[in-house]
């Protein structure tokens, strides 16, 4: 029998698998003819990762040897690279002159990846990573040690960090975006494969921009600059910024391309006689990195090349990185959106993290770290599309966990043996709990935490022991009602900015991930306070997040019912001058500002600024030394004053120097809710001072300090903290109470409602009586100011955020139409 | 029947928006506000809240969603409509997203229900 001719360009991870379905069918319906670019039978790709961290070796990871060609009657041109293709005589050229001529032809070339043009690409030492040769290079520079940077911290970037680690290579992973895996992981999974790789001592950089890529005399790679400027030694950059589609060849024959190669659901490309498949495929809008899809279309084209009629319907793909040790799963879609739901398990101590994205009661995405056994399971429901409702509440437990009732998690600890670890960070067991709230008779979660070191550390076992207490107890426990954050947490302010310290969490996805944060991003209420939490606790090393901020934070200036924007600089202690004032009177004019107005703060407004032109407004009363006032800020507002000795005949003290003194030392600090200060130079108080956050009433034998008034929603006359001798001892005393609010107070709360919680007498204690802890308070605060004194507007006018005050487009009449 | 008319109009890059933030496109009168998500999803909506016209796109995105900055009325991203108990819905537009380039479907809008 005549056999009919099929032709494959590219030997690929695709048409091995078709062949295999092709074969399994009907081994005796074409002649086939294989040419490969690449000088080598086909392999698996896949696991060239395992191959370049020495885990496997080439021949481990071969698909098909050359017997398995020789068996099945399969041509192959090794080191053939196809350059032309003869649509009307039907015949397929090589480069190095070998043609073969064909019934049906398959294109299957794979992509190619992708180069970042930046100056230096073409260095001896700039490598991509994507066949055997690239590995096989990697492998020999590895030989020499040395530190190699990776950009791209995609899949295979990671990947490819990972295995020159184990080489024993110092790695340094370049990564544009601000989490890791952006595409498959969401910003919790991320930050915990970037803390992942930072421990397997991988430095990792998010956030980094490629400049340069720096080379020798001899034109051999030495480093790389990034856009800020640093420069990072290298003797090899490899570039795993994503792949392209291969298609030079199809649109050099005419096919209609996209990206892709454009197939129909028969995979057939606009030859009906040409096929495409794998990577170089285009198929609905969609093309495919991953094999699992390419497998699919695989079979598609082993049925349609046997005159069957299957047809390809695209595929959902599920992700897993290939670095030992490093767990992690993604599948879906794991989009927020308000028609879905989303279920988060976090166990911090375990380092697990799950999320599962529903829609209509259907997973539609799953993100899995650190536990990825049901990843499969999870993505085989997302296939089917299965109604999960019925399992809801364990689901996320995974598939052991179903067909059981769902357990009472009280009788569940009740049944625990007396040996069972409650608390993993101090050993405590469930016997020792139970054993000494009997012997000691306590009663409040405080007391277990202070005699067994129970939930004292992390305290992620808080749930647990309540319980023990609870099934110990029985009703003699009432525990004290905790109001949560928010609805993202079971915790309370309190316990989120306790364990923010104790467990040195450093940026918002850490406290969420490790404070089992509800959801995954956090919403509106929490997300800015664990941003002043953070700015507070560790000014030097966290950096704001100001998508996290309240509007006005993140513009400095205040918004107005209408979107404009109000405008207030600082004038110190409520003084000013010819020049302030004309400088402002200037700007009024320019800007065509509609209202100015003198504020209770002792300052000027100028309200209904269009935003675009904050930055000019700025500009101008920056020249007239003008700084942001922090009208709009949870921080220092005013401190008023009187004019004291200087011009009043009652006058004990210069009030308005101290005022001056004490604003020009605190500005720029963030608090947990506005900060309104005042000084009066006696006790006529024409400051008004004993109704403010901080007082100070100026009397003959020094400085008398209030604290915790409030004339807004409440009224409040301050508590006396103290007199003083001297202004330094007045400014250090105020700095100090300060300090301590910063530290202790709950977001948004002001210093009446702290001060109440704690009691006035601890303040007066700690601030007063106790001299270290005074000391040590306002030694922090100075060294916080270190990062805070900044002036936002200056910042801006020499371009800070920009893309805040500036529309994306405008789009004109005639291209809206 | 009708064929559906379509007017995409590029109106940015992905880069240009920060995570978790949005950047206003100016139509005419009408100010659109275009967010982007934690993960990289991008949203239109006229930059108009339904309360009472607050500035959305000045707002903190979380969750899909954006809680305006003048009373925090939490607004769906997708779709426009206030969730919890407020009711109301804004315009929100078609988007679409090729490579990184950002289009955003000016004829089309989901009209108030
Ligand atoms: C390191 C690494 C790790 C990966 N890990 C995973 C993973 O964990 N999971 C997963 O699903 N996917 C993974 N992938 C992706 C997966 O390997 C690819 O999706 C798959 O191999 C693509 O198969 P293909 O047949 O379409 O193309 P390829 O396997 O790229 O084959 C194309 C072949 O065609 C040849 N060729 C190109 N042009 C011509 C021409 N004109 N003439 C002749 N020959 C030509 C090329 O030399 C190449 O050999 C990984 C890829 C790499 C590089
Ligand atoms: S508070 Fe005393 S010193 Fe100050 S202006 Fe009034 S009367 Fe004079
Ligand atoms: S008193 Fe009320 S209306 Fe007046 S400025 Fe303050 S918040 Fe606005
Ligand atoms: S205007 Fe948006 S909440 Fe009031």
């Amino acid at each position: 029998m005549n056999r009919k001719k099929l032709v494959i360009v590219g030997n690929g991870m695709a048409p091995g698998r078709m062949l295999e379905d092709l074969f399994e069918k009907n081994r005796e319906a074409y002649d086939v003819t294989i040419f490969n670019a690449e000088p080598r039978v086909n392999y698996n790709r896949l696991m060239l990762s395992p191959v370049l961290s020495g885990e496997k070796t080439y021949e481990d990871i071969i698909t098909h040897g050359d017997d398995w060609y020789a068996e099945n009657g399969v041509t192959l041109h090794k080191s053939a690279r196809v350059s032309e293709i003869d649509r009307e005589a039907r015949t397929v050229t090589s480069e190095n002159g070998i043609t073969a001529s064909y019934d049906k032809l398959v294109i299957a070339t794979g992509s190619s990846p992708f180069i970042i043009p930046l100056p230096g690409k073409d260095l001896d030492g700039v490598l991509t990573y994507r066949d055997l040769d690239d590995v096989e290079r990697m492998l020999e520079t590895a030989k020499r040690g040395g530190r190699a940077v990776v950009i791209g911290g995609g899949l295979l970037g990671l990947e490819a960090a990972a295995g020159l680690r184990m080489q024993g290579m110092d790695v340094t992973v370049l990564h544009l975006m601000p989490t890791l895996m952006e595409r498959q992981l969401d910003p919790s999974a991320g930050f915990l494969l970037e803390e992942e790789f930072k421990r397997r001592g991988i430095d990792v950089r998010t956030k980094a921009n490629s400049h340069e890529i720096l080379g020798d005399d001899t034109g051999k790679v030495r480093g790389i600059r990034l856009d800020d400027g640093t420069e990072i030694e290298a003797s090899i950059i490899v570039m795993a910024v994503g792949i392209r589609p291969s298609v030079d060849l199809a649109r050099a024959i005419g096919l209609d391309t996209n990206r892709g190669i454009l197939v129909g659901d028969d995979m057939r490309t606009s030859d009906e006689n040409i096929f495409a498949l794998g990577e170089c495929v285009e198929h609905r809008g969609m093309c495919y990195g991953l094999v699992a899809p390419l497998y699919e279309m695989a079979r598609v084209i082993a049925e349609n090349l046997l005159d069957g009629v299957d047809a390809y319907a695209g595929s959902a793909t599920a992700t897993k990185l290939k670095v030992t040790g490093v767990d992690l799963y993604s599948a879906g879609d794991f989009a927020e959106g308000e028609d879905r739901e989303e279920i988060v398990l976090r166990d911090a101590s375990a380092g697990v993290y799950k999320r599962l994205v529903l829609k209509d009661n259907k997973i539609i995405g799953a993100v899995l770290y650190g536990e990825t056994s049901d990843g499969p399971w999870f993505f085989d429901l997302l296939k089917k599309g299965t109604d999960v409702s019925e399992m809801r509440e364990t689901l996320i437990f995974g598939q052991a966990y179903q067909g059981g009732a769902p357990l009472d998690p009280t009788a569940a600890v009740a049944a625990l043996p007396d040996d069972a670890e409650i608390c993993g960070c101090n050993g405590v067991c469930k016997g020792k709990i139970v054993g000494t709230i009997k012997e000691k008779g306590l009663t409040t979660l405080d007391g277990v935490r202070a005699h067994t070191k129970a939930s004292n550390s992390c305290g992620t076992c808080t749930g647990l022991v309540e319980q023990l207490m609870q099934i110990t107890l029985g009703d003699a426990y009432n525990p004290a009602a905790v109001t949560p954050m928010c609805g993202c947490t079971t915790l309370g302010h309190d316990d989120v900015r306790r364990l923010i310290k104790s467990k040195e969490l450093k940026t918002i996805p850490a406290v969420m991930q490790e404070l089992e944060w509800t959801s995954s991003g956090g919403c509106a209420k929490c997300r800015p306070a664990l941003n002043y939490y953070l700015v507070s606790d560790w000014p030097d090393e966290y950096a704001d997040d100001y998508q996290s901020r309240f509007i006005n934070e993140r513009v400095h200036a205040n918004i107005q019912k209408d979107g404009t924007y109000s405008v207030v600089p600082r004038m110190w202690g409520g003084q000013t001058s010819s020049t302030e004032l004309r400088a402002i009177a200037d700007v009024v004019d320019k800007f065509s500002i509609p209202t100015v107005k003198v504020t209770g703060g002792q300052r000027i407004d100028m309200l209904g600024i269009r935003k675009e032109d904050l930055p000019a407004v700025w500009a101008d009363l920056g020249k007239a030394g003008f700084v942001s006032g922090h009208a709009y800020a949870k921080g220092l507002r005013t401190v008023k004053t009187c004019v004291g000795t200087d011009w009043c005949r009652f006058g004990t003290q210069d009030s308005t120097g101290l005022g001056v003194r004490i604003e020009k030392f605190m500005w720029g600090s963030w608090t947990p809710a506005k900060v309104k200060m005042a000084v009066s130079g006696c006790p006529r108080n024409c400051a008004e001072a004993t109704c403010k956050d901080v007082g100070v009433i100026c009397v003959d034998s020094g400085y008398e300090i209030h604290f915790a008034g409030a004339a807004g929603l409440d009224i409040k006359g301050t508590e006396v903290l103290g007199l003083v001798k001297t202004e330094d001892e007045a400014l250090e005393h105020i700095v100090a109470v300060v300090q301590m609010y910063r530290e202790q107070g709950r977001y948004l709360e002001r210093i009446y409602k702290w001060a109440k919680r704690i009691g006035y007498d601890e303040v007066r204690r700690q601030i007063m009586d106790d001299a270290d802890k005074r000391k040590s308070y306002f030694d922090r605060f100075v060294f916080s100011q270190k990062f805070a004194q900044v002036d936002p507007w200056s910042e801006r006018v020499s371009g800070k955020d920009k893309h805040e005050f500036r529309p994306m487009a405008v789009i004109t009449r005639e291209a809206a139409e | 029947m009708t064929a559906e008319i379509r007017n995409w109009v590029p109106v940015g890059q992905l880069e240009d928006i920060p995570r978790e933030g949005a950047r206003c496109v100016r139509n005419g009168e009408m100010t659109i506000a275009v967010f982007r998500t934690a993960t990289d999803d991008i949203y239109a909506l006229e930059d108009k809240c339904p309360h009472r016209n607050g500035p959305l796109s000045q707002g903190i995105v979380h969750d899909g969603c954006v809680t305006c900055p003048l009373h925090n009325w939490v607004i769906s991203l997708e779709t426009g409509t206030a969730q919890g108990a407020d009711e109301g819905q804004t315009l929100a537009f078609p988007v679409r997203v090729e490579e990184t380039r950002i289009y955003i479907d000016l004829s089309y809008s989901h009209e108030v229900a």
